[in-house]
């Protein structure tokens, strides 16, 4: 039998019973579109994690107090509430540490803040004037405050364009106000260009003043909740949190790295961390639509050998006259095949459009990735060839005399 | 070109055995025009199948151009079947669905007969068996008991087959077709094709050379005729 008389042959008996084809391939339809759906809304999550990961400085290194690594210590006060890591720790680091290109300490903490009639609740972050390079900040209206101003301990703020449209309203030009934090008076000086408001941190929500001021004034100590390094190049960033780890262990008098009372993250680890999450959360999305995909499956060989009972003395008939098993075989075979590959098909197009749909509704940017709709066909036509083979090889095993009798 | 030797066919279902067959022997001649008459359930179409390599026996031989086809795969007997034999059914088995160019078509598609060739060869084959051309693009579950008969006549005839096995071809004609069709039959075997046809009917056996007689599986009598 030739290939074509194949096709024809099948799109006879696909179109034969069209509902019961249609009814049989909308399992397939649904199972490779929650597929298709699941796997592009885990990497759309996965994409824009890592972007808002991403998006807080290049080359990055974060030293960060309290988090016991040894053994036994598995809870930690969290981060930002520790107070071993402090100013002469940056500094040192600063001095000793090479290969660096700019380090900013931080203090942040959350506090309320008011300007004339409003007031807001938001992080307040002391730190140098370093933090606009090492953290990708810039300035949209007026300055940063200089490094001057550390010293002089002055009442002087930047705040994030969220932060502006909180406490002044939209499009307001906030410099030159003057806001309150914990009821101190601050001067606003300027305000950062908005980077976005995507992720678990929004770091438009945000106002920077000077460490020694926040250390001074807010916090009453000269702890540092974070210390930000930007490496000169990503090749030297295992070199310098090895040799951050090194001077911080001697100058906190430990001599077990794993009893460390701080962690240095490279910026990669927090991607990587972040990315296994997701990756996890993409399988087991993907692996619950890939059950009803099995369960379509399922439903393609119980239509499949239906089919073949039906349609038994057809089978004996055409055995008769010469059709060899394969031919038989391969006939129910591709029966099979187009029913869950034209599925696939509309399974492909259904997934991309409730990808779509949850792109606008909630403003996750999935994406549908060639490789995905590539393995949905290739799943799809190999649950054909799965289960079509057993109702196939049952048709072309009969024997055509009791085919043919076949009531 | 056929050959038989004690043939017998036992069919067994659980405890039940039913002898079909009880020791059948006869030769037919290449190009011969052979009746097969004998009383309903006498086993004339379990005989025919395994004629028509459909079937094989239980025990005893059957030659068919020198070849043993008791002892062929099932892959050779359908090349026997798709090669060398032309079967009309006593129940027609025509493809519902299909029309009745399709229906003679078929076994041409098995054959692997080019698809241009197909469509004039299964009009040749529809009109040697006496069928209006105006039915041919009728579906075969809309036509009349006898010209569904004639569908599965040109059916058997489409791969000019060298044996031709006619299970009671003419049950559903009317006298006039049925002469066309037995016509072509004797034709065909004036050509060179071998005949096996089996018919209740007397006037029916008399266009054979020969008549072979079964009662109970077994040959009664064997007479030429001409
Ligand atoms: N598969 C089978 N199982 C059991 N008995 C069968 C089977 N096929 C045929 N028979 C029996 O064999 C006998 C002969 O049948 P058949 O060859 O069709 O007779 P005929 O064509 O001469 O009328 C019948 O009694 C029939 O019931
Ligand atoms: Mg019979």
């Amino acid at each position: 039998m030739k290939i074509n008389d194949l096709f024809q042959e099948t799109f006879a008996a696909v179109t034969a019973n069209k509902v019961r084809s249609g009814l049989t391939m909308l399992g397939i339809v649904i199972g490779i579109g929650s597929v298709i759906a699941m796997v592009s809304i885990g990497q759309g999550a996965q994409n824009s994690v890592q972007s808002s990961i991403q998006s807080i400085g290049s080359n990055l290194i974060l030293v960060t107090p309290g988090v016991q690594k040894g053994p036994g210590a598995n809870i930690s006060a969290g981060r930002g509430s520790a107070t071993n890591l402090t100013q002469l720790d940056a500094d040192a680091i600063k001095s000793t540490v090479t290969g660096i290109k700019a380090i900013a300490p931080e203090q942040s903490r959350r506090y309320q803040v008011t300007a004339k009639g409003t007031n807001t609740n938001t992080q307040v972050t002391g730190t140098t004037p370093d933090y606009l390079e090492v953290r990708n900040v810039q300035v949209d209206q007026g300055a940063f405050f200089a490094t001057s101003q550390l010293q002089s301990l002055a009442k002087v703020a930047v705040i994030g364009p969220t932060t502006r449209d909180d406490l002044f309203g939209v499009d307001a030009n906030p410099v030159g106000q003057t806001i309150r934090i914990n009821n101190l008076e601050f001067k606003v000086i300027g305000m950062t260009v908005a980077k976005g408001g995507s992720g678990f941190s929004n770091a438009d929500d945000a106002i920077y003043i000077p460490l020694q001021t926040a250390q001074r004034f807010l916090a009453g100590s000269d702890s540092v909740s974070t210390i930000s390094v930007e490496a000169q190049d990503a090749n030297s960033m295992a070199d310098i949190q090895q040799q951050i780890t090194d001077l911080l262990l001697q100058r906190h008098k430990i001599s077990d790295p794993a009893a460390a009372d701080f962690s240095v993250l490279n910026q990669a680890d927090i991607v990587a961390t972040a990315s296994s999450v997701t990756g996890i959360f993409t399988m087991l999305l993907a692996s619950i639509a890939g059950i009803s995909l099995l369960v379509g499956g399922i439903g393609i060989m119980n239509m499949m050998l239906t089919t073949v009972t039906e349609r038994t003395r057809e089978i004996g008939l055409r055995k008769a006259i010469g059709a060899q098993k394969k031919d038989i075989s391969l006939q129910f075979l591709a029966e099979a095949v187009v029913l869950t590959f034209l599925g696939g098909v509309l399974g492909v197009l259904l997934g991309w459009l409730i990808s779509l749909a949850v792109s606008h509704f909630a403003s996750i940017a999935t994406k549908v990735s060639l490789g995905s709709v590539l393995l949905a066909f290739g799943v799809s036509a190999g649950i054909g060839i799965v289960f079509g083979y057993y109702p196939a090889s049952r048709a072309a095993g009969l024997n055509p005399i009791e085919a043919l009798r076949y009531e | 070109m056929i050959e038989c030797n004690n043939l017998t066919k036992t069919y067994i279902n659980g405890d039940d055995t039913t002898v079909v067959l009880k020791g059948i022997s006869f030769k037919i001649e290449t190009g011969e025009f052979v009746a097969i008459m004998g009383p309903s359930g006498s086993g004339k179409s379990t005989l025919m199948h395994i004629l028509g390599a459909l079937d094989t026996p239980t025990t005893g031989s059957y030659f068919l151009d020198g070849k043993d086809v008791s002892k062929l795969s099932d892959y050779e007997l359908a090349e026997i079947r798709k090669e060398k034999i032309g079967f009309v059914f006593q129940a027609f088995n025509l493809l519902p669905r299909a029309t009745v160019l399709r229906n003679v078509a078929l076994p041409l598609v098995y054959a692997e007969v080019p698809k241009e060739k197909r469509e004039v060869i299964a009009k040749e084959a529809l009109v040697r068996a006496g069928m209006d051309e105006s039915r041919f693009n009728h579906l075969s579950n809309q036509l009349s008991g006898g010209q569904m008969q004639r569908v599965a006549i040109a059916r058997a005839l489409v791969n000019n087959p060298s044996l031709i096995l006619a299970d009671e071809p003419t049950g559903n004609l009317d006298t006039k077709t049925g002469e066309i069709v037995l016509a072509t039959f004797q034709s065909l075997s004036e050509q060179g094709s071998t005949i096996v046809l089996i018919t209740h009917e007397p006037e029916v056996a008399k266009y054979a050379q020969r008549i072979i007689h079964i009662r109970d599986g077994l040959i009664l009598k064997d007479e030429r005729i001409r």
